[in-house]
């Protein structure tokens, strides 16, 4: 469905973020990506969704094709009509608007009037918790509910697919959990494709079926989400677990070494 | 008493003016930040607009009124495409500068279209004074009361009600979430700058019935800038209640104060000393948004 080509981003044309990333994500599939913090997955993200622009970014080589059509280039309002809805890090909600008025929001581009009146009532159960506040402010709703609400908005739209920024960002790790557990039903019962970039790589490749592993604004791993979670390395930078699969001590890291190996 | 109330009535006739022109302040301060420089213009565009109408063409005030809007609306797409859209993601204060420069072309392009002579359209409205008890509310006042009156309850209901108004106020919170679901923002810019130019016409065509056109008239802007921050910058309620609350204290300042000093004019200055007073008790205004913060 979505396919990204080697592209080449940087920022105000001289510093260079991404150098020939590549990913794909199949219909119907979670696929996670992966890395540290400043290892370019949401300028990845923003080269998908049209968002560079704003940021004085721009792709400079390669493409990213969407259902077969290039969209490198388009505006982000553009990109988001095809059907590619972007839930932005950070929780952005849009503070003094009510929360069912959030979802309107998302719900913008679509025609569909009782359509969208069904999704709403949709929403709201798989996020009962919003249902009850729907009339509230959304600046002052708790941390988890605002991420909540901002994927409730981002499906309000009824996209092809979804493009989740750490869903889990500073929530506590059941709250986390809880995320990703709707993210995966969203999967499931609505067949909805979703690129998931996050720093939490146990949970997210425990629902993902693909994952990309970025390092210095490259892809340096990829492969399915079982052998990812297997593989040694991602155990140990990622995971924190040593080979045997204990906690590992800090005695024996030895992490540059390994990593200078992985970039060469 | 009631010349007390005769001056309060008047006063907030007066004062829903105000609110009315204030609100197209507010309105681009909310979608792109920067503060409208022009908006006194506007006002002074719409007082020859009137004149043009209801003077020259000889038409009736709820005709002239509509074609005034209609010539807004053009002026307001004109120059937000022209002036405004170009300076998308530049800095506030380039875009501040630009509504700096927009004021002097107004002014230019009015004396230029208008000539420098002051214009009164006296004897036009209809003469009628509507009498309540011991008050009489005179014709402009009326007229002034109900037009700002239904032009807010309309621009209320858009926001409140229909789907581009929740748009423009979504945008006005976070102008990329607006667009990464797929809000055209442009659009969203250029119906602002549409409905500010709108109601600064309006309310000058309104003013204009009571004082003439002149080029003067557009440091009315000065007066929707002290009424935006009485309300609160953010907060289109706000400038409702502070420009009648303006209006008032101008009215009954000017029946009470002026006769107390020789030479008058501190009806103009004492709605800004209260300004100052209340902005230094809270200083985002009496109905700013501020910041949600969660603790």
């Amino acid at each position: 469905m979505l396919q990204v080509n080697r592209i080449d981003v940087a920022y105000m044309g001289v510093i260079q973020v991404l150098r020939g990333v590549s990913l794909q994500v199949q219909d119907g599939a979670i696929a996670a990506l992966l890395g540290a913090n400043g290892a370019g997955k949401t300028t990845t993200l923003r080269a998908i969704s049209g968002m560079l622009k704003t940021e004085e970014g721009a792709i400079t080589d390669g493409s990213v094709e969407f259902d077969g059509k290039r969209i490198d280039g388009h505006g982000p309002e553009e990109i988001a009509a095809l059907g590619i809805s972007q839930a932005m890090e950070g929780r952005r909600v849009l503070e003094h608007l009510s929360v069912e008025e959030n979802l309107f929001v998302g719900a913008y581009c679509r025609n569909d009037r009782a359509l969208v009146r069904q999704d709403l009532e949709l929403v709201y159960d798989w996020f009962p918790k919003l249902r009850e506040r729907r009339r509230q402010t959304s600046g002052f709703l708790s941390g988890g509910e605002q991420q909540m609400l901002v994927i409730a908005r981002a499906l309000m739209a009824r996209p092809k697919l979804m493009l989740l920024d750490e869903p889990s960002l500073g929530l506590a790790p059941l709250l986390a959990q809880e995320i990703f557990e709707i993210i995966q039903r969203i999967n499931i019962e609505r067949k909805m494709t979703i690129l998931l970039v996050e720093q939490n790589a146990r949970a997210a490749l425990g629902i993902a079926h693909h994952g990309y592993v970025m390092e210095n604004g490259r892809v340096v791993l990829e492969g399915p989400a079982d052998k990812l979670k297997d593989n040694a390395d991602v155990r140990e930078f990622y995971m924190g677990l040593s080979a045997a699969g204990g906690q590992k001590s800090y005695r024996d890291v030895k992490h540059y070494h390994r990593r200078k190996k992985w970039i060469a | 008493m009631t010349f007390f109330l005769q001056l309060v009535l008047t006063g907030a006739a007066l004062g829903m003016i105000y609110a009315l022109i204030a609100i197209g302040f507010v309105i681009i301060l909310k979608c792109s930040q920067a503060f409208n420089i022009a908006q006194g213009h506007f006002v002074m565009i719409g007082g020859y607009l009137g004149f043009t109408f209801l003077v020259m063409f000889n038409l009736p005030i709820w005709a002239s009124i509509v074609l005034a809007i209609i010539v807004a609306m053009i002026m307001g797409w004109v120059i937000e495409r022209l002036t405004l859209r170009p300076l998308v993601g530049q800095p506030e204060l380039a875009v501040i500068m630009m509504t700096i420069a927009l004021a002097s072309m107004l002014e230019g392009a009015a004396t230029l279209i208008w000539g420098a002579q002051y214009k009164t359209y006296h004897g036009v409205l209809p003469s009628f004074t509507l009498k309540v008890g011991e008050l009489s509310i005179p014709p402009e006042s009326l007229i002034g009361m109900i037009v700002s009156l239904i032009t807010i309850v309309i621009l209320l209901l858009f926001f409140r009600y229909t789907k581009f108004g929740l748009a423009m106020r979504a945008t006005a919170e976070d102008l990329k979430v607006v667009q990464s679901l797929g809000i055209k923002a442009t659009v969203v810019f250029s119906v602002s700058w549409m409905i500010a130019s709108v109601v600064g016409v309006v309310g000058g065509i309104l003013l204009g019935a009571v004082s003439g056109a002149m080029v003067s008239l557009a440091q009315i802007g000065l007066k929707a800038f002290a009424v935006v921050l009485l309300g609160g910058v953010n907060s289109i309620g706000g400038a409702i209640v502070a420009g009648i609350i303006l209006g008032v204290l101008e009215n009954v300042a000017a029946g009470y104060l002026d006769p107390l000093l020789p030479g008058g004019g501190l009806a103009n200055v004492f709605p800004f000393i209260v300004i100052i007073i209340v902005l230094i008790f809270r200083p985002y205004g009496l109905f700013g948004l501020a910041r949600i913060e969660r603790i």
